[in-house]
């Protein structure tokens, strides 16, 4: 078996065309923990996402999700690894044609038999759960405020309880107090649950509030992996910049 | 692979009775197993017994959310406060997050309701007929507004966007040719059939070669043309500056200054009402061939023959009618198109709605303005 490793990636190369993004990529992401992953724009930290979510096929490389080869599944297998995870896609990617409730019961339709009417239930607790109001769940994607997509992004993601939560950019957009209220609940929800969290982000402040681990992703593979005060004593110029800054440092303060 | 509910156990649960009666639960209460457990907490009389005492979770498996909901709203269906056994700390925190979840205030707005009587039917009618009305209003508006947005461009060419005007042109127009040769020399292939079987009849087999020029020239040339047109490049109007207005490109262009009539309209009305004509004299072009196809093949008429009886007795007047009409269907081709565009909301389905509603349009509108024009030669004496 494969321990307590949700994701394992060895050797990983991506590329678009003759642009390569990763090469020689490696990385591991422990079960139960929140796995910041950090870079400069471009470096492909959706990318990645991308990767491992078996979107974009890699040139090379294996990636594997709870032991599970994702590049060479068989098409039934990728539909019960599917059920193992969410997806929060960084514009929210809902279904514009169904309402909030029925974008949120979609995955519960494709991967379970349930009652409809439990299904509602069911969406209309996970549309609360990420901090929207039930009636909220009657309106179409286009009628949303940028936050509240975000928000019915994260309750289609934690449709099924996932065990495994992949976040693209969860905050990017927000106000600062939304913001918070959203890490928050993250921070909560794997609490409850047990949940693995790949989050890709750009916020200081999501990653020393949310954060276990933190990879920085850079020059095609990954710089390095650890704790946020682990990767402060980094001397890699980029990390160094990034935390350094007067807004990492007022982050590690808040945080701290 | 082993499927992660192949690995659970079914989720189940026992009342056990007396004056404190006990409810326990067994087997792991997670989303892809409860389909069972649901139906019977709804259909077992669980509601008649006394209050419960006690809840027993001693013996449950996994729990997530939607388990730790549908174990909530038993209890809140039973009423009660009953005490928790067995309780680690992540049951009770679900559990007691699923409570506050549930009995959560809100401030719901009312749903309006939509009635289904007669008099809301009246109402619907009413209000759709005023809808066609506003909608022939807005189409006027637009014809306006692209007018005054092409006198300013021909005040100030600088304004005009050649390079989207040429691209429009080869796109809608050039890309078009083959289909448009294709197809009308068919049509024209289709009349000269018709009149042959007709006019053989009276031994008067020559007179096709009237048949297909009056035909094709007066009428037929360009409303095939313009019918083609609407089907091809409408809906790809529509569908680029939909996806534009989705993308809010429309509104980045307003708030740097560019007007989108300037930018968006006027390059492709123009290119329409150039191109248009041009393929309609293609158009008819094909289709006497495909006449005189027919008659050589088929009727032994000589294209010598054929083309000296076309000069002869088809006055130049009926091809100038047939191009006169092409720049007028160029111009409502792409007004509607682009109106259409313009008027897409959000959503994928509204891209959808609106391009499809171009495409009738423009149909309905060449249909009618070819009505017109029959009307107005014909009181010409033409």
């Amino acid at each position: 078996m494969t321990g307590d490793v949700a994701i394992k990636v060895r050797g990983l190369k991506t590329a678009y065309g003759t642009h390569v993004v990763h090469e020689h990529l490696d990385l591991d992401v422990r079960r139960g923990e929140v796995m910041g992953i950090i870079g400069p724009s471009g470096c492909g930290k959706s990318v990645l996402l991308r990767a491992i979510t078996g979107l974009k096929e890699p040139s090379a490389g294996e990636v594997h999700v709870f032991g599970e080869d994702v590049i060479h599944l068989q098409s039934e297998d990728v539909a019960a690894l599917q059920s193992l995870w969410g997806i929060m896609f960084q514009d929210g990617a809902l279904f514009s044609n169904l309402t909030v409730q029925e974008n949120v019961m979609v995955p519960m339709k494709e991967h379970t038999d349930l009652a409809l009417p439990l299904m509602k239930e069911l969406a209309d607790q996970k549309i609360r759960m990420s901090g929207l109001e039930t009636w909220s769940g009657r309106k179409y994607p286009s009628d949303l405020s940028g936050g509240m997509r975000k928000r019915a992004a994260l309750a289609r993601a934690l449709a099924l309880d996932p065990p495994l939560l992949f976040l693209d950019e969860p905050t990017a957009g927000l106000d600062p107090i939304t913001a918070a209220g959203f890490d928050q609940l993250i921070r909560d929800l794997q609490k409850s649950l047990g949940l693995t969290v790949f989050l890709v982000t750009h916020d200081v402040d999501t990653l020393a509030v949310t954060c276990d681990r933190i990879a920085v992703l850079g020059e095609k593979r990954v710089l390095a992996v650890g704790t946020m005060d682990e990767l402060r004593k980094e001397p890699h110029p980029w990390i160094q910049d990034y935390f350094g800054g007067p807004r990492g440092r007022g982050a590690i303060m808040g945080a701290g | 692979m082993l499927k992660q509910a192949d690995l659970l156990k079914a989720p189940t649960f026992e009342l056990v009775g007396g004056d404190d009666p006990r409810l326990v639960l067994r087997g792991d209460w997670v989303v892809t197993a409860l389909a069972d457990v649901d139906q019977k907490l709804r259909h077992e009389a669980l509601a008649d017994s006394a209050a419960l005492a006690e809840l027993d979770v001693s013996e449950l498996g996994s729990l997530d959310t939607a388990g730790a909901f549908l174990i909530d709203r038993t209890l809140r269906d039973l009423g009660g406060n009953p005490a928790l056994t067995g309780c680690t700390d992540e049951v009770q925190s679900l559990l007691q997050q699923a409570r506050t979840l549930a009995t959560q205030e809100e401030h719901a707005p009312p749903i309006p309701e939509e009635g289904h009587g007669f008099v809301d039917l009246l109402e619907r009618t009413g209000r759709n007929a005023e809808h066609l009305w506003h909608e022939s209003l807005e189409s006027l508006s637009f014809l306006g507004a692209t007018l005054a947005a092409l006198s300013t461009i021909i005040w100030r060419p600088a304004k005009m966007r050649w390079t989207a005007l040429v691209s429009v042109m080869e796109e809608a127009g050039l890309d078009a040719v083959p289909i448009i040769a294709f197809l009308s020399f068919f049509v024209g292939m289709v009349v000269a059939f018709i009149g042959a079987t007709t006019l053989a009849q009276f031994g008067a087999t020559i007179f096709v070669v009237e048949l297909v020029g009056f035909g094709v020239l007066r009428e037929l040339g360009g409303v095939l043309v313009a019918i083609i047109i609407a089907g091809r490049t409408n809906s790809a109007f529509t569908a680029q500056i939909g996806a534009m207005k989705m993308r809010q490109e429309i509104d980045a262009m307003q708030t740097l200054g560019l007007n989108p009539m300037h930018v968006i309209v006027a390059p492709r009305v123009l290119a329409m009402m150039i191109m248009v004509p041009v393929l309609t004299f293609i158009g008819m072009l094909t289709a006497i061939a495909g006449g005189m196809t027919v008659g050589w093949l088929i009727l032994d008429i000589n294209p010598t023959v054929f083309f000296n009886r076309l000069q002869d007795n088809v006055p130049i007047d009926q091809f100038w009618i047939g191009m006169s009409k092409a720049p007028v269907f160029g111009l409502a081709i792409a007004l509607i198109g682009c109106r259409q565009g313009l008027e897409v909301g959000g959503s994928v389905q509204s891209l959808g709605q609106h391009t499809t509603k171009s495409v009738v349009q423009a149909l309905f509108a060449i249909i009618v303005i070819d009505a017109f024009f029959a009307l107005f030669y014909q009181e010409l004496g033409i």
